[in-house]
Order: C-alpha cells, then structure tokens, then sequence
C-alpha cells in the first residue's frame, strides 16, 4: 500500500511595525511585562481600535510577493474565544473579506520548481504571552496586538521535506522585502502544521491533525516526519486517526496528543463594528509596488543576462537574498559565476542544509572562497580536495592558503610522482586493465580512483586519467 | 431669585457671566438638592461630595473658551472616567476604576465642567427602565412608584427633579429619548459618528452614541456642540466640522416639511399621548410648518432587528468581562475555566445573561445566516425608509413612547413586553439618525409624555431648531416635578 | 419551538456562562418567546439585499506607524483582582 502526504501550513508573522497593529503601544521585544500596554492592547472596557497604516502596507507587500490577488475591499472581522491572553475574548481578525487570497510560493524540491499554493493571507492581531506557574498562570500582555499577518497554504505539501523547504523559501521571499524578523527563537515567525494521509491516487483527503509547538524549521519537519510515521502505522493496523490538535515535543521528536477536552470552536465570526472598511486604491498599490526591492523574479532575469548563468542556476541563487548578495560579490572580485554557480548551490548549500544555517551564518569570507576557486583553476588544489578545504575554512575560519600549507593539500601534478602511483595501480588492477583495454569505459574511473586514493585525492584527475590511457 | 439648581445651564451661564454667583454657590445648590432628594429617587450611583469641591476649587480661571465654566454635570455609570468608579451598574464591574477618560469627558474638562459623579443605569444599558441595575432602581420624580425609564434613568430623573442642571447618557436602542419622554426632560441621539465612542463601555458598538439629557433644548444644543466632533482614537466618529448648535436653534423653522409616519399611530399607543401628539402636531403646524402623513413601511420589523443585531454585539463586548484584569472574580472557582463561568454566573444579573445568550445564538454556527445575517439585511430596509423619507421631508415627528412611565415591576415578568416599550425610538439606532425627545404634555396622573423628533444624518441643527421653535412655543418644559 | 433547553445550555457555555436549573428552564421560556417573535423578519424576502453592518459610509480610517506612551504598570495592574509583580495571576491554565 501507497501512501500520499498531505500537509497544509499556517504560518504567522509578526509585522515590523513600530507600533501595534490598532495602538500606539511599542513592538520592542523583551520589555519588561506590562509595560507596553495601554487601555486598547488590555481591551479594557469602552476602548476602541484604529488601524495601523504600515501595517497594511506591509501586509500588502507580502501579499503581491506571494502572488495573491489583493481584495479591492477589505474588512475585519471579531474571531470570538475565551483563553486569558486573549483580552477582549475576540480577536480583530479577518474571516470574510480578507486581504488576499489565491497566491503561490515557488519552492525547489530536489531540482524542480514545484508552486505551493496560497490559500489566503490576512491580518490580524496577537495574543498575550502567559507564563505557567506550579498551581498557577501569569499573564503579560505586551505582546497583544502586535500585527500578525497569517499565511495559510493549500494542502499542496507533500512531504515533510517539503514542509522544510517552503517554510526557507517563505523566509527568503519575506526577508528580500524586509517585513518582519522571520525568527521562529523569538517568535515573530510561527508555524502550525496540518498533516494527513491517504491512499496514493486516491482524490478524498484522509483525517488530519494538528500539529503545534514547533520552534523551529527543522523541528517542524522532525515532527511531521513522526506524525507522518506514526499515521501510516496506524492505518496500516486498520485503525482510525483521530482529528485532534498534537504537540510536539522538541526533547523526545514526537507528537503528543493534547489531553485537554477539545471542544470544536465556534468562533461565531461577525464584521468588527468598530473598524470601517478599506479600499486599496490603485495608486495605493502601485505606489507600494514601486517600492517593493528588487523581488527574487526579477533578480533571477537580471542576473542570468548580465553573468549569463542558466535559469536553474538563477533560481537557486535568488531563492535566498543574502545568497543572491554574496553571489553578486563573489562575482565582482572573480569573474567566474558558472564556477562560484557550481559551488555555491553544491557543496555550499549542501552544508547549509545539512547544518540549519543560512549563507550569513556560515561567515565564509568572499575574498576565502573566492581564492579557493583560483587555486582550482591554477591547478594547485583538485577539485576533489577543494570540497574538504571548503569545510575546513568554514569551520575553522583560516584562509585557504594557510590551510593548503598547513595541510599539505597542493595537488600533485609532477608526472614523475603520478607515474610511479599509476604503475602501482596498474599492477594491481589487472582485471580493471583488462576490462578497460577490451573497450569498457567504467574501468578507467575505477582505476582514476585508485590513484586519487592513493595520492588521498591530491593528484590531478586529468594528468591521472591521460596517464592511465597511455599506459595502458 | 429661584434656587440655582432649578436653573437651566444657559440662564447659569449668564449668571455666572455677570459675576452674580460663583461655580461654588451652583454646587451648593445642587448638592443639598442631592441631600433633600436622592434617597427617595436613587438617581445617583457614585457620588463623592468632597471630590466635588476640590474639583470645584480647582477650576482654571475662566476664559472665553471654556464654554461650560463652573456648570455641574452628571454622567451615565458606563462612560469612563479617569480614576473614579465606573461600573455600568454591574456586579461585575464592581469596584472599577478607569485609568483613562472618556474623550467626552476630556472635553467636558477642557471648558470647565465640573464633574460631579455617576447616574444609575440599567445594567449595561440592557433596559428600558433601570430596573436591571445591581443598585436598585431608580425612581420617577413625577411618580415614586414608577419607572423612570432607562437605561438612562439615573440621569433623566436626576435632571428632572434639579438634582442636576444636565447629565450625559447614552443611547443604543432608545436609552436616553425614552427615560427623557418618561420624566419630562429633553433627551438627544446624535447622528452615529457625531460624538466619539472612546471611553463609552460599549453594549452595541454600531448603535451607541452618548448624548445630552437636559432641561430644555437651548442646553441640549449647548452640551452637543462640546461633546461632538473628530476623535483620533475611534475610527467610527466622523470628521465633520460641528456647527454652531446654540445659535442656529433659534432661526425659525417655517415651511419646513415634517413627516408623521402611519405606522407609529398604532394600536397599543396609549390614548393620552395619542391626544398630547395631536395637539402638539397642531401646535408645529401652527410654527409654520407642513405636517403631512408618511410612510416608514419596515418599522414593524424593528424591533426583532434591533434583538438580534444589538445582542449580537453585546454578547461579544460583554466577553471580556472575565475577572482576569479587573472587576469580579469569583473565588470559588477550581480552574480558569470555571472562573469564567463562575465570575459571569454571579456578576451578570438576569437581563445581562439573557441577552448575551440571544446573541450568542444569533451569531453561533448553524444559526449566523438565519437571525443575525437576516436581520443586517432588514437593517438596510430600514435604513432605506428614513434615506427615501428625507429625499422629501426636513424632519420626521413620532411619539417617543408609546406609553407615560409604567410601574416598577409590571414588565420585568416579561422581556418581550419590556423591549417593545423602544418600538419608536429604535429604527433611529438602526440607521444612524439622530432623534430628540422634547415634553409634549401631561397625562391625567400627572406623567410626562415626550415628543420625538428624527433628522437625517448629521442634521441635528434642524430636529434642534423644530424642538426649540416647539418648546418657545409651549410651557412643558417649565413644569417640574414636586418630591 | 425556537429555542431548547439544550441549546440554550450549549449557547451558556459557549458564552461561558453558568446557569442554575432554575434560570436554565426559566431563559429557555422567555428566549423562546423573543425568538418567536423575531420570526417575523422570516416573512421579508431579504435575497438581494446587501447587510448593513455600518451606518456611515465611512472608508480607509487609520493611524500613522508611530509610537505613544503606554500606561504606567501601577495604572495597568490597579484594578487586577489578583497579580504578582506586574504580572496579572490567574488559575492554572495548563
């Protein structure tokens, strides 16, 4: 039995708005509690909101770079509750006339580009933060009515991997146009998870859970790759999956189901009296368009006219905008961008996936890779040491050619010394020797490595390779 | 020299202006009124005699700009006022004190008001007689067994009987018109927008506004000018500039054009003011104007509109109170959900309970499209009758109420009986319009019977300007009652 | 009937309200009588009809990104039936 992935995200974002979304209260983190409060945020009896302008104009800066249709007329809506961080007992949120809706987030999995869709992105405001006590709760209300924008996608996802991948492509487009801190440690970038199975080929959408209190990317896909497990035995051993609400805990990597009594919200949703409706105007729009930086799309355009690079290679590069910078730097102090191409979306994004880091955090200094790629291309270091050289100056911060000396890493292209390996190797791969004389290809890059094992893969490949053809 | 307290404010004001008495000599007057009245009538809910004086005392020197300096004023328990017990007349509020103003009151303030305390309400202004408040009811000066109205009923009786020169109340369905009808004041509902919402604790936030409750309509007009106008801090108050109310009264009001709807001459109009209508149609018609027979055709339905859209509302303004941040919290409770239920169990009184739970129905899963989407829709045909009414007529006269004050207790057995009682004043809520109560007469028992007056949105110069013309023509105003 | 006593328990609870029997029987008779008679709105054809959710015609009311004085916590936590430090304390939630 087959079985399909179906996963939905709903993500949060805090905006950078100076002030909250319907007061003047400060956004500053870390205050101290209850000092970024007025009667407004406290929903204290007879207040009233009014809308932040940026607020907006940021929500609709996400909006056109997500590709959403933006909503000609747009209104609020009260989400009504109880929970003790929710002041008011209603959230001004946005149910029937939200911001926009139908957008699409292009995400690459495994080398193809794959348009998640977006169901809608709407504004709204945040809750307090509450602190559990042994037999008691304290509330600090400082971050209530921090605008929030929340981001739902289609249930276009697939795999948890994917999840992963959508959530860095989310960041990278929100951190090109500069719209909040994207920091899921601090809290202004939050993710639920919607995850269920069903039988591959199949049309009906199996029972979902949902899945929260996950603080990171990866632990967003560490958690639905166990619910992802954890569905597909149940059904395997015939049994139903139980639409509930999952937490996950970071310390074990599993999901567990939330004990409290769920009961299905009514959130009887009705147009926010105290808020009048909003037009965006055309000129509102196109002015906030204008402004918008440079957009991965239009990077992608230029950067393939004036390097000339393909579109996959573009694509890759522009997906994160502090790649897209680092590549433009690169590119100015050696004018090889295929090469500084190759490497930045090989090994370098290998590494950076790898670890859950960003190009920013790996501190590679350009004039360091950059030098790097000249000693490949002056033949003192292989192709093949360059890849561990890489890791070594990441991680030990040295510049390359303190490291090639410190490590003994030159390649070695004196044919004397080759020579000698090859007879070695020769002598000892009679069956490869045959193999290759009676016209079988494969048995040349069998015996090329030998000789870069040998050499522990300083010698030059080429030299290696035309050495070998004429011996044998 | 009559006593001070029995003055209006525009003749204090002159008073005042000659330098014949000081704000010190007005709130002597007002306050051995308090004294001699306020047991009997329970008009005042929280009230501080000391705080009076040091406000009095601390009163910035008069100049031109402060155009209430030195007059005493009332306001409605639900409007916030910084530091000072604000309760909505709700056990759940209990001990509540603001620590913001009302934008109302700041303004107030700025021309030199003197605040004086709180008026009883029904609780959450959910009523129409006051009956509903936590502090007992409030008496009608005219008739101590009767209701005052409400859920302004604090404030109309206190003014009716010169507890108070003028008060503030507030309106949603008919609030402060009806109890001004029922004691023989004059009560005003700005247009929705006219006057800010900041600081009003909000029972239905697309049909409250705050308005003056006053003796005569000179003061009304003065009050309204002080309170209106643009508030940054609501989004619903509108950015008009406020006209100069107290002069434009007095111009006259011939050839207007004035529409007497069919449908409020209805069976279950009481004869009395039935009678007193008549006669005071004749006496604007005498003025000068042009009384004619019209047509409101959706106001049977208003009421059940005004049932489902304002409880609607409510039920999710009156969510917040919870015991978590201020007012009642039950100490019985066994986790913080049962303090929720707990704190809501005791704190609400039957009135309260029942209309959040009509409009938490109205608005729940299943039932949203059927009542309280419905009832928008009705909303916009009545709006429409007063937008196709105005195309042809200046101002629109009805009954405020369509009976004198009734009995304590003889509605509270029955809410539906209760909220027909706002069957005239209602659809004005509904479509924004502004409507003010003017006396109009008396019936044989001695009880006021109120005359209403709607304009269309933003024209209160006009329903003023008929008021004043009507009451310069008539001597109701003038009669008080004796307690 | 408009109105039952179960649904008039839910609708409690979703309002977290707690009723006593007495009031649970006594609400559901008098919310039925009100909501029998709101039934008459039922009798209007309402299809083409756009609600009226507000009055004015009012549009695009809003504030600029910039940052007022927040209340005082002595101001913010007077009124807290039960706090510690400025923290408002409630039962606990988890």
């Amino acid at each position: 039995m087959t079985y399909e992935t179906v996963i939905g995200l709903e993500v949060h974002l805090q905006l950078k708005t100076e002030s909250k979304a319907f007061c003047g209260c400060s956004t500053d983190f870390g205050a101290p509690p209850n000092t970024q409060v007025c009667p407004v945020c406290l929903g204290f009896p007879g207040s009233l909101p009014v809308l932040n302008r940026q607020a907006l104009i940021l929500a609709a800066k996400v909006a056109i770079s997500l590709n959403c249709q933006i909503a000609k007329l747009i209104r609020f809506d009260r989400k009504n509750y109880y929970y003790p961080d929710l002041p008011k007992a209603y959230q001004i949120s946005q149910y029937s006339q939200p911001l926009s809706q139908h957008g699409c987030l292009p995400v690459l999995v495994d080398g193809k580009e794959k348009r998640i869709k977006i169901t809608r992105v709407h504004l709204e405001e945040d809750t307090g933060k509450l602190f559990h006590q042994s037999s008691y709760s304290l509330i600090d209300f400082n971050r209530c009515g921090i605008p929030l924008l929340e981001i739902v996608s289609e249930p276009d996802i697939n795999s948890p991997d994917e999840a992963y991948m959508y959530l860095r492509s989310l960041k990278s487009v929100l951190e090109y146009i500069d719209v909040s801190d994207c920091n899921m440690e601090e809290g202004s970038l939050r993710c639920d998870a919607n995850i269920s199975i069903r039988k591959a080929g199949s049309k009906e959408l199996g029972v979902k859970t949902e899945i929260k209190n996950m603080n990171s990317f990866r632990a967003v896909k560490t958690a639905l790759e166990y619910e992802e497990k954890r569905q597909i035995e149940s059904l395997e051993k015939g049994e139903r999956i139980a639409q509930e609400t999952r937490l996950y805990d970071a310390d074990s990597g599993i999901t567990e189901s939330m004990r409290s009594k769920e009961e299905a919200h009514d959130y009887r949703y009705f147009p926010e009296p105290d808020l009048v409706p909003f037009n965006f105007e055309d000129a509102f729009l196109k002015d906030i368009e204008n402004r918008m930086p440079e957009l991965p799309l239009a990077r992608k355009k230029r950067l393939m006219a004036e390097y000339s690079i393909s579109d996959y290679d573009a694509r890759c590069i522009v997906g994160d905008k502090n790649m897209a910078l680092y590549f433009e730097k690169c590119v100015s102090i050696y004018k090889k961008p295929k090469e500084i191409a190759n490497w930045l979306m090989g090994d370098i994004s290998a590494y950076i996936k790898e670890h859950d880091l960003t190009i920013n955090d790996l501190d590679l200094k350009t004039e360091h890779f950059v030098g790097m790629l000249k000693m490949i291309d002056s033949g003192l270091i292989s192709g093949k040491i360059a890849k561990s050289l890489l890791i070594d100056m990441i991680q030990t911060k040295k510049d390359p050619c303190a490291l090639v000396k410190e490590k003994g890493l030159e390649q070695i292209s004196d044919e004397g010394e080759i020579e000698n390996i090859v007879k070695e190797v020769i002598l000892e791969n009679p069956k490869s020797v045959g193999d290759l004389k009676s016209g079988k290809e494969n048995a040349i890059m069998f015996l090329v490595g030998k000789v870069m094992a040998k050499t522990k893969g300083k010698a030059n490949p080429k030299k290696v390779n035309e050495m070998l053809r004429k011996k044998i | 020299m009559r006593e001070l307290n029995t003055l209006t404010a525009h003749e204090l004001i002159a008073l005042l202006n000659i330098g014949d008495i000081s704000p010190i000599d007005i709130c002597k007057g007002v306050l051995d009124a308090i004294k001699n009245k306020d047991a009997k009538l329970n008009a005042l809910v929280h009230f501080d005699e000391n705080k009076v004086f040091e406000r009095v005392n601390a009163l910035a020197k008069k100049d031109g700009t402060k155009a209430l300096w030195g007059i005493p004023i009332f306001i409605k328990d639900n409007i916030c006022v910084r530091d000072e017990l604000t309760t909505c007349s709700s056990k759940i509020l209990d001990g509540f004190c603001p620590p913001y103003n009302a934008t109302v009151i700041d303004k107030l303030s700025q021309n030199g008001a003197v605040l004086m305390g709180k008026t009883n309400m029904d609780e959450f202004a959910f009523g129409s007689s006051t009956e509903t408040s936590c502090y007992g009811t409030t008496r009608n000066p005219w008739d101590l067994e009767r209701i005052p109205g409400g859920s302004s009923g604090g404030a109309a009786a206190c003014v009716a009987a010169d507890e108070a020169i003028f008060a503030l109340g507030s309106d949603t369905g008919g609030s402060i018109r009806q109890p001004a009808s029922l004691c023989g004041v004059v009560g005003l509902k700005p247009t929705y927008g006219r006057v800010s919402r900041y600081g009003l604790i909000a029972f239905a936030s697309s049909l409250d506004q705050i308005g003056p409750v006053t003796k005569d309509v000179e003061d009304a007009a003065l009050l309204l000018k002080v309170i209106s106008g643009h508030d940054s801090m609501d989004s619903t108050s509108v950015n008009k500039p406020v006209p100069d109310y107290p002069s434009l009264i007095k111009r006259d009001v011939k050839a207007l054009k004035i529409g007497i709807p069919r449908q409020y001459f209805i069976e279950g109009l009481d004869a009395e003011v039935k009678d007193s209508m008549r006669e005071a149609i004749k006496r604007i018609e005498d003025m000068g104007c042009v009384c004619e027979d019209m047509d409101l055709p959706h106001t049977e339905f208003a009421v059940s509109v005004y049932y489902l859209v304002a409880t609607a509302e409510a039920s999710s303004n009156l969510a917040r109170f919870d015991g978590v941040q201020y007012g009642l919290r039950s100490k019985q409770a066994k986790s913080f959900i049962d303090m929720y239920k707990k704190t809501r169990q005791i704190g609400f009184g039957d009135e309260a309970k029942r209309r959040i739970i009509l409009g938490t129905f109205a608005l729940s899963s299943g039932y949203y499209d059927a009542y309280y989407l419905r009832a928008l829709k009705v909303r916009t045909l009545i709006k429409r009758d007063f937008e196709d009414a105005f195309k042809k007529f200046d101002a629109i006269i009805t009954p405020t109420s369509p009976t004198p004050a009734f009995r304590i207790g003889e509605k509270t057995q029955d809410p539906l009986t209760m909220y027909l009682s706002d069957i005239f004043t209602i659809s004005a809520n509904l479509a924004g319009i502004p409507g003010v109560s003017v006396p109009c007469g008396f019936t044989r028992d001695n009880l006021p019977i109120g005359l209403q007056i709607l304009g269309s949105p933003f024209d209160e110069e006009t329903i003023l300007r008929i008021a004043y013309n009507y009451e310069q023509n008539t001597d109701w105003h003038k009669k008080r009652p004796k307690i | 009937m408009a109105i039952t006593k179960d649904t008039v328990k839910y609708v409690a609870n979703l309002a977290r309200i707690e009723l006593t029997e007495k009031e649970l029987s006594h609400f559901t008779g008098q919310l039925d009588r009100i909501l029998d008679y709101v039934h008459k709105l039922k009798t209007l054809d309402v299809a083409r009809l756009e609600p009226t959710s507000h009055v004015l015609e009012m549009k695009n009311i809003y504030r600029e990104d910039k940052v007022k004085q927040s209340l005082p916590p002595s101001e913010v936590m007077k009124n807290a039936p039960a706090k510690e430090k400025d923290l408002f304390k409630v039962q606990k939630i988890v």
